[in-house]
């Protein structure tokens, strides 16, 4: 019983970091824009946040965990939007490929955030590992009281606040894809952008916005793998980037739909851990078990192919650039 | 200034890149009229009009809207001056219903009320006697009920001035007949209304006044009552115009394929051909009517050997030998070395049959690239062709080297139809051969076939324009459904009865819609 919670737990850390980059990319697909720079923008969210909280808690002497939060959270956001921003004009407004874009994107954030990564941990000092207390403990911090709750408590609320803000997230972004008017403007520049121009949408700024906040959104993965993940350190291993095209992947294992990336992003963290919990396994075939998201991506993709329903498949236009005068 | 002219175009200039698609263009448009735009491919008929709807930024001249100097920057500029265009591709988001299509960019409280919008569609549809169901997904709908919901679209939005391209391309007579009801109750409204068109006997049908375009210029006016299809053509293309199909009786006719009790299901597993029985002979034009998705596709592709059969025979009989062979079962490649051209042109000219990357030459390669040299190719006689049906069709390119993709959709069309023929067959399938062509080259395509019905080839024609099925053909076969609806004689039959024949199986059965 113990293990299957812990399991649990496990899994939904782990279902978190991919769930809110999974949210941010299905809010920029929806709108057309394939953006495959998700670790890389992960990767900048995290640094960002890291860097600046670690400034203030070295510069403050008490340092207060509510701006702690607050920092770590702009900080990260307004990083991450900055590289939508890069990917955005690139793909957007010069209409360069969007899966080189996205590819050379990844490959420049985590370049980006290994660098300064390991500069912190050089500034750190001391035992050479950065470690900013004061922010993870915000970010790890339990509701009173409904954590000892016994094993209902543990599965339910022995999490961050980060883990509810995502659960949110989804269903904000679902009823806005679906119920607004807003909403359904960018499914249709993700569908025909040429029909939602026709129809006076303007479908620069809506990709530009869709890109730009899903790259925020993205980036929110980021700050929560190292603050909670993480507990607030540095390590250059690269999982960041493992965790990003999990990300990628729960885009198409959720067709799309914010809703299911809750449950989804879940599913995959418990898929990602049975292997710790299946006794006798050699290194060797942890790594088979580590495989099992990607192989159950593959077998969704399958069914919902053969299945043929218009409505679950990938936006039209997904990966293609739009420009009016085209002849 | 007349404050009757609901739009007024001044010296309208555009180009894209070095090719001017409008020169200097000036046209008016009254308030309660039907206006025709008439005019060949390329002359730039879509392109002012886009201008007035916001897709295109006139590079210089004034557009007047209600006698008001205006700057139509975006669709929603057009939108805000009450001016609704129905485009030749339908601007319709395929998964969305008809209700979400309609909202679609439109301005109001950011919660959707669909409700409320599909209740003032009904409205909307009770008033011009429009058939709309609200609910109903787009990639569900029929190609007229995509179109009617384009219109009602247009409407919702108050639009006072409405501009149809090419809307009767893919109707039936009757869906025609029905549109033009509501087009005339729309005119009736006081509704501005522009139809774009090349079919001169629609023209003179439905419109008030005529403005002909000609190579990207304007030609002149001329009212309806005033005109006949005489003196239209000859503004169109700038000549006098033989509108003659010269169609000699058959000779020597022999069998040369035969066609048995053939089924097969389409990728959806629907019943796509049910039980399709017909000869084809050669030196005969055999004409397949039928509206857009009766079957035709997948019949002429059985043939060809690119679509699965479930039941039946196609038997060949080969003029060289004189045997006869089975053509069910044998690879496209083998089939088509037998001497079966198929040259389909889908509503994506691009999308089957030519490379838009590649030049003419290398398009002409494709066919039989492989019959010399094995390692290196050999470019010299697919240029003598591409050459050829450069002067035979006037293909209007810079250079028999420029990507197709660049050419005007009329001329891609041309390259396609030009290289089937060029390989002389024995069989020679085209579909929509003519789709979207000018009038000027809509003939030459119509002798090219004739006289390949005189040089003993059995043609089979698939055509869109019933008034050129007559003229063409010698036999029609009529498809419904996929069912075979018969087989009439083309000099003896009507529009009418084929136009009834194509939406209904003849002793009474009925078509489910």
């Amino acid at each position: 019983m113990d293990s299957v919670i812990s399991l649990i737990q496990a899994a939904v850390v782990f279902g978190t970091v991919i769930m809110f980059g999974c949210i941010g990319e299905i809010m920029s697909e929806k709108a057309g824009n394939l953006n495959l720079g998700v670790p890389g923008i992960m990767y900048i969210g995290a640094i960002a946040s890291l860097a600046s909280v670690f400034m203030y808690e070295s510069h403050v002497a008490e340092p207060n965990k509510a701006v702690c939060v607050i920092i770590a959270l702009v900080s990260c956001f307004a990083a991450s939007a900055l590289a939508g921003l890069i990917y955005s004009f690139l793909t957007i407004t010069l209409r360069a490929n969007q899966n080189v874009t996205g590819l050379t994107l990844t490959i420049f954030g985590s370049g980006i955030a290994n660098f300064f990564g390991g500069s912190l941990n050089k500034m750190a000092g001391g035992v050479g590992q950065i470690s900013v207390a004061n922010t993870s403990e915000a970010f790890r911090a339990r509701i009173p009281g409904l954590s000892s709750l016994g094993a209902f408590g543990k599965i339910f609320f022995s999490y961050g606040f980060m883990v509810y803000v995502a659960i949110i997230l989804a269903i904000l972004v679902n009823y806005f894809l679906k119920r607004t008017r807003k909403g359904l403007n960018l499914r249709a520049v993700g569908e025909n952008p040429a029909t939602a121009d026709a129809a006076g949408v303007n479908v620069t700024k809506y990709k530009y916005f869709a890109t730009v906040i899903g790259a925020g959104i993205s980036g929110l993965g980021g700050v929560y793998y190292v603050m909670d993940y993480i507990k607030g350190t540095w390590a250059n291993d690269g999982t960041i980037e493992k965790l990003g095209w999990l990300a990628v992947a729960l885009v198409i294992f959720a067709t799309w739909k914010s809703v299911n990336a809750i449950w989804g992003a879940y599913l995959f963290g418990i898929l990602y851990w049975a292997y710790f919990y299946i006794p006798n396994l050699t290194r060797a075939s942890q790594e088979l078990f580590k495989m099992i998201p990607y192989v159950v991506t593959i077998i969704v993709l399958l069914f919902v192919s053969l299945r043929k329903k218009k409505e679950n498949q990938a936006p039209a236009h997904l990966g293609l650039s739009y420009f009016r005068e085209e002849r | 200034m007349e404050t009757n002219y609901a739009v007024e175009m001044k010296n309208v200039t555009k180009t894209f890149g070095s090719t001017v698609a409008n020169n200097n263009v000036s046209l008016t448009i009254k308030k309660g009229e039907i206006l025709s735009l008439l005019g060949e491919n390329g002359s730039g008929k879509t392109t002012i009009m886009n201008m007035l709807a916001g897709i295109y930024f006139p590079d210089s001249g004034q557009i007047y809207i209600n006698g008001k100097e205006e700057s139509i920057r975006s669709p929603k500029d057009a939108y805000d001056l009450g001016i609704g265009m129905i485009h030749q591709h339908f601007k319709l988001v395929d998964i969305f219903s008809a209700t979400e299509n309609v909202i679609l960019g439109q301005e109001g409280k950011e919660r959707l009320n669909k409700k409320a919008v599909a209740a003032r569609i009904r409205e909307i549809c009770d008033k011009y006697g429009f058939d709309v169901d609200p609910d109903k997904k787009v990639y569900n709908m029929s190609v007229s009920e995509k179109q009617t919901l384009e219109i009602v679209k247009v409407i919702y939005r108050g639009a006072d001035i409405l501009i149809l391209d090419e809307p009767t391309a893919v109707l039936t007579p009757q869906e025609t007949e029905k549109l033009f009801t509501v087009i005339r109750n729309m005119r009736a409204a006081g509704k501005a209304i522009v139809i774009i068109t090349h079919k001169l006997h629609e023209v003179l049908s439905i419109s008030d006044r005529v403005t002909i375009l000609r190579k990207g210029e304007y030609v002149g006016t001329v009212d309806t009552k005033d005109a006949n299809e005489m003196i239209l053509t000859e503004m169109m293309v700038g000549k006098k115009v033989e509108l003659n199909i010269d169609r000699k009786e058959p000779e020597n006719t022999v069998k040369r394929l035969e066609v048995k009790n053939l089924s097969c299901y389409n990728k959806e597993g629907r019943l796509a051909l049910d039980n399709i029985s017909f000869t084809a002979n050669a030196g005969e034009i055999l004409g397949i009517a039928g509206i857009s998705g009766c079957g035709e596709k997948e019949l002429l592709e059985s043939i060809a050997g690119l679509q699965k059969t479930a039941r039946g025979s196609v038997i060949f009989n080969d003029p060289e030998s004189g045997q006869e062979i089975e053509l069910i079962g044998k690879n496209p490649k083998a089939i088509k070395n037998l001497g079966i051209a198929l040259s389909f042109v889908p509503e994506d000219r691009l999308g089957m049959g030519l490379v838009g990357s590649m030049g003419m030459i290398e398009n002409m390669m494709l066919r039989d690239y492989n019959k010399e040299g094995v390692i290196f190719l050999n470019k010299s006689k697919p240029k003598q062709v591409a050459e050829a049906i450069k002067e035979e069709l006037g293909v209007v390119t810079p250079s028999i080297n420029t990507p197709v993709s660049r050419l005007s959709g009329g001329n891609v069309q041309k390259v396609l139809v030009g290289r089937e023929i060029s390989s002389a067959p024995a069989v020679l399938m085209t579909a929509y051969a003519v789709r979207g062509l000018d009038i000027n080259t809509s003939y030459s395509i119509y002798n090219l076939l004739n006289k390949q019905k005189e040089n003993g080839v059995a043609v089979l024609y698939v055509g869109e324009d019933l008034d050129v099925l007559l003229a063409l053909c010698d036999r029609i076969l009529v498809l419904c459904g996929g069912k075979m609806s018969g087989i009439v004689d083309a000099r003896t039959t009507t529009k009418e009865e084929v136009g009834l024949m194509m939406t209904s199986i003849r002793k009474g059965d009925t078509k489910d819609e």
